[in-house]
């Protein structure tokens, strides 16, 4: 589904990936772990397509078509979906009519009819139970006034309004307590089928105990260094990232 | 007396002059007003009070007074409105195109039909409004009785047709004790280059009335607009004012508004949604001369191409006005590099227990935002739309119903929205 070879991107000058390759398969779950700074963020924003990073080497292919050739939209449209580190509140935009207009414009895409009121709105009570996210907030202001853990399972929630073939979780595990963790993990686990698949952005082992990974990626200075089964990241719970440093024979 | 500066006000009027036949004042106010022109000039840029407006666009010009023939209003009435509808053509009134009830016509006289105003009116310095009480052809009276509620609003129609036509209009409204009414001006352009409409609306709000006046401009961007407002307001009375700017090339609104009585609340809204080579400036006064008031403000704006906003808000808290609740918020948004925004609250207090605020942002939109709803399969353009409506989505939102369909209708067709 998923094939990225040898991808370098910098921001300002600055080389933030050096040669990440990367392959994820229909129904496999893959956690991308390392320290601050390694580059996960921008894996993240590069795949969604943020205009900030420039790449300089490498390719991306996504279901067979050149995923850095696309606008941030048609990536969406063809089902890529980015669950936000930090979602951004918009004032005055409401959470439904902007999920409805998206959801059109992706089944325009592929020449669907729009969706009607009535669907759109059963659908909306439908998944919004998934990560009981209330009904309030779903027709409220996009993240405006949320909480923390509002706004990650907001992004859970527009997840599977959208029904995505390849969802990206940027650290949507960063600041939750427990109960949110579990929710929204929950949320994920719910949606996942044999067609789609996950990429989990994590700093913390925790959120795996909850979505349960097929792979674990160690990204370390813009590269995987280490791929393994989920045991890997237990591993690296209780070793550090300082144990990776050691393997790679960095001596400062 | 020769004057030194350069004035083209004598030519201005000359030509006025010629067609003007029968209007609204009589003929001694007209002719103080002329006395008073022969000695005037328009304001330049030294001028504090048009520091960014030139009005070279309008002063070079040689209007002319004309009626102008109008088959259909159809398509400049507000569906669904139910109102009471006065038409007026190029500054005439037009009977057979307005539409109103007979309870109604108890309550609004046309001036034109009544002989010219001839006391208790005061002309001011300004030029535009010495123009105005020299060749005002038309308006309307509107005096709502005490404890009278009009249900139905008043929808005042106008329409600038032709070459370098001048409509000039004053309207009176009067709110007695305890009546409410809501006013709702509208102007239009049909087949109009360089039409300039100057029109003056002075209102009278007393003890306990609710006066809503909704104003909508929709001139296509080739033509001029100035008004102005004056407002008094009574103790208990309540003022709310919503100014829609969509057209024209060069508006200048003035708004002031004098609370002369205590426990009043007024309310100014604006939107003004720019594009081409338009000017809009607003300045509003807000003149709080007694205590215990409330006053809320919020002009919001959105500026494409180089299009230019010009934003002067003024409150006044004089020294015994104390518990005084006044707010005032400006915020613009850039959508090109060339648009530009002028904007300055002025807050001038004078008592010492009051609760008073003013702000004025300018920017653009926000990229993240941008990137956010593309990143969920929204369009850069439906994006960026979605992100412009929001913006003056709260001022919109405080429009009638009908109003607001209207308004987006002009969004859809002038602007190209693409409203959800």
């Amino acid at each position: 589904m998923l094939k990225i070879n040898n991808l370098h991107a910098s921001i300002d000058g600055k080389e933030i990936l050096k040669g990440l390759t990367l392959e994820v398969k229909p129904g496999e779950v893959h956690a991308i772990m390392g320290p601050n700074g390694a580059g996960k963020s921008t894996l993240a924003s590069v795949l969604a397509g943020k205009e900030d990073y420039e790449i300089t080497d490498g390719s991306i292919d996504f279901d067979g078509k050149e995923l850095l050739e696309m606008e941030p939209e048609d990536r969406a449209r063809e089902g890529l979906f980015l669950a936000f580190q930090y979602p951004v509140e918009i004032p005055g935009v409401s959470n439904v009519n902007f999920l409805r207009a998206a959801l059109n414009a992706k089944r325009e895409y592929h020449n669907l009819e729009p969706l009607s009121a009535k669907d759109f709105m059963a659908l909306v009570r439908e998944k919004s139970k998934i990560v009981e996210l209330d009904a309030k907030l779903a027709s409220r202001a996009v993240n405006e006034g949320f909480s923390g853990g509002e706004k990650k399972r907001n992004e859970i929630f527009q997840m599977a309004m959208l029904d995505p073939k390849l969802s990206i979780l940027d650290e949507t595990d960063s600041g939750l307590d427990i109960d949110a963790l579990r929710i929204v993990a929950n949320g994920v686990n719910t949606l996942k089928t044999e067609n789609n698949a996950t990429i989990v952005i994590t700093h913390y082992q925790r959120l795996l105990d909850y979505i349960i990974p097929d792979f674990v990626h160690v990204l370390y200075d813009g590269k995987i260094v280490k791929s393994g089964p989920k045991e890997l990241a237990l591993e690296l719970e209780e070793k550090g990232y300082d144990w990776i440093k050691a393997e790679l024979g960095e001596t400062v | 007396m020769e004057l030194a500066v350069e004035n083209n006000v004598h030519k201005f009027t000359q030509a006025l002059r010629g067609s003007f036949r029968q209007g609204v004042f009589g003929e001694k106010l007209r002719a103080k007003a002329l006395e008073l022109l022969e000695s005037n000039r328009f304001p330049t840029s030294h001028d504090e009070y048009w520091k960014y407006t030139r009005v070279n666009r309008i002063s070079t010009k040689e209007f002319k007074i004309q009626h102008g023939e109008l088959t259909s209003i159809e398509s400049f009435k507000i569906k669904g409105l139910d109102s009471n509808a006065f038409v007026f053509v190029n500054g005439f009134f037009s009977e057979k195109l307005s539409t109103f009830s007979d309870e109604c016509k108890s309550l609004v006289s046309v001036y034109s039909l009544l002989g010219g105003i001839t006391s208790e009116y005061t002309i001011e310095n300004g030029i535009f409004d010495q123009l105005n009480t020299a060749f005002a052809t038309d308006g309307l009276h509107i005096s709502i009785p005490k404890n009278v509620i009009l249900e139905q609003p008043i929808e005042i129609i106008h329409v600038q047709t032709g070459n370098e036509v001048i409509g000039s209009v004053f309207h009176h409204v009067d709110v007695a004790r305890l009546a409410q009414a809501n006013v709702v001006m509208t102007f239009h352009s049909l087949e109009a280059t360089n039409s300039f409409v100057n029109v003056k609306t002075n209102v009278s709000i007393e003890d306990g009335a609710h006066l809503t006046m909704t104003k909508v401009q929709t001139e296509s961007n080739q033509n001029y607009h100035i008004a102005t407002e004056n407002v008094n307001q009574a103790e208990n009375s309540n003022f709310t004012i919503n100014t829609i700017i969509l057209g024209g090339e060069l508006v200048r609104n003035n708004l002031n508004i004098r609370v002369n009585g205590q426990n009043c609340e007024t309310n100014l809204n604006s939107a003004y949604i720019l594009k081409g080579n338009q000017h809009v400036d607003n300045h509003t006064l807000v003149d709080h001369r007694v205590a215990n008031c409330l006053s809320n403000e919020l002009y919001k704006g959105v500026i494409d191409d180089k299009a230019i906003a010009v934003f002067n808000g003024k409150v006044f808290v004089r020294k015994d006005a104390q518990k005084i609740n006044a707010f005032q918020s400006n915020g613009n948004v850039l959508l090109s590099d060339s648009a530009s925004v002028n904007s300055k609250p002025e807050l001038e207090i004078y008592a010492d227990d009051v609760k008073c605020s003013h702000g004025s942002t300018t920017g653009q939109l926000d990229d993240k935002a941008v990137f956010y709803l593309r990143s969920r399969g929204l369009s850069e353009k439906q994006a960026r739309e979605m992100l412009v409506q929001a913006f003056v989505g709260d001022v919109l939102a405080k429009l009638d119903e009908p109003i607001q369909e209207f308004v987006n209708q002009v969004l859809e067709q002038r602007f190209g929205w693409d409203l959800v």
